[in-house]
């Protein structure tokens, strides 16, 4: 924990991270992906992709993951997820009401089925993800450069 | 059930715990531990959709919790009429604990629930939705009102956080003191 002095942790928890980082990532993003066959959905997926970029955060310090993940491009992704949401809302129309299962239903089981649930997924992920990631660098980076300033 | 009360006391146990742990380390450490029994108290309540998301919010939150409090000093406010607080939390807590008894008595025993609505969606959920994770299929099919209104308070959320920690209110906020 010496981030006063060198970005990141030890060389250690550097190996390990690069090692684990995708893994979680893409554990994460088998949750949600499968969310509509097995357990987990689209909070919980999301919040395990946000993870994985906290876990990269706080193992090499900010700039490295902000290189992976620009500020603006969680900004977009914030965005998009909602907007992806409410369109899929919105789609519905065509159909007949506000959330109408448009999409055929296919078979049980299967990763492609259950019409809209799984785009629902995709896009609460990403929403979350984004989301906490944000509210992580804003509680905890923000933090931090205002108290060395003094 | 005697693991689910185990699980219980272990949890009320870490709760005074966290409340009463001089250290701030330690005190969120034993909120963890609460929350890990509590991921598992899902487990063996068999809801895994919750269990799983319980112990990943925790995870976050604890690393939240870690890095942006515990170098504060934290000022407690346990100085002085005591004895007045205690006397007021302890009759919150009578009051609390008659009116949920006597609530209690009309719910249904534990394990047995009434489930007029859910029996339609486990019956016909499969069918109507395709869907054959039936969380899944409540959420965002039947019930996706709610899920909307949710992922609305989320973006609330972080609107809100942004707004009072942004770089540009702090910079401001700087200035004027500079120029006081």
């Amino acid at each position: 924990m010496c981030r006063e002095h060198e970005p990141g942790m030890t060389l250690i928890v550097k190996t390990i991270t690069r090692l684990t980082v995708g893994l979680i990532l893409l554990y994460g993003i088998y949750i949600f992906s499968h969310g509509h066959i097995s357990p987990g959905g689209g909070f919980a997926g999301g919040v395990i992709v946000a993870l994985s970029f906290v876990h990269l955060m706080l193992a090499y310090g900010k700039d490295v993951a902000f290189k992976r993940v620009p500020q603006a491009a969680i900004s977009l992704f914030e965005g998009m997820g909602a907007m992806i949401f409410l369109a899929i809302a919105l789609l519905g129309f065509a159909g007949g009401y506000f959330f109408l299962n448009f999409i055929a239903k296919g078979e049980p089981f299967r990763l492609f089925s259950a019409g809209i649930i799984p785009f629902c997924n995709i896009a609460i992920s990403l929403k979350v993800g984004a989301g906490l990631f944000s509210i992580f660098i804003a509680l905890v980076i923000l933090k931090f450069e205002s108290e060395q300033k003094k | 059930m005697v693991d689910l009360y185990v699980l219980l006391i272990f949890m009320i146990a870490g709760a005074i715990i966290a409340i009463e742990v001089k250290d701030l380390l330690s005190s969120v450490v034993a909120v963890g531990a609460v929350g890990l029994a509590l991921s598992i108290t899902f487990l063996v309540l068999k809801a895994p959709d919750l269990a799983i998301t319980q112990l990943v919010v925790e995870i976050l939150c604890l690393i939240i919790l870690i890095r942006a409090t515990i170098r504060k000093d934290l000022p407690f406010s346990t100085s002085g009429r005591w004895l007045l607080n205690s006397i007021i939390t302890l009759a919150f807590i009578a009051v609390f604990l008659y009116v949920s008894i006597e609530a209690l008595k009309d719910l249904p025993p534990f394990g047995y629930p009434i489930m007029r609505v859910a029996e339609v969606y486990l019956k016909e959920g499969l069918l109507k939705t395709g869907a054959t994770n039936l969380v899944a299929a409540i959420i965002l099919d039947y019930r996706a009102y709610d899920t909307l209104g949710e992922a609305t308070v989320i973006f609330t959320g972080v609107l809100g956080v942004m707004t009072v920690m942004r770089r540009v209110g702090r910079k401001r906020q700087e200035e004027t003191e500079k120029g006081d």
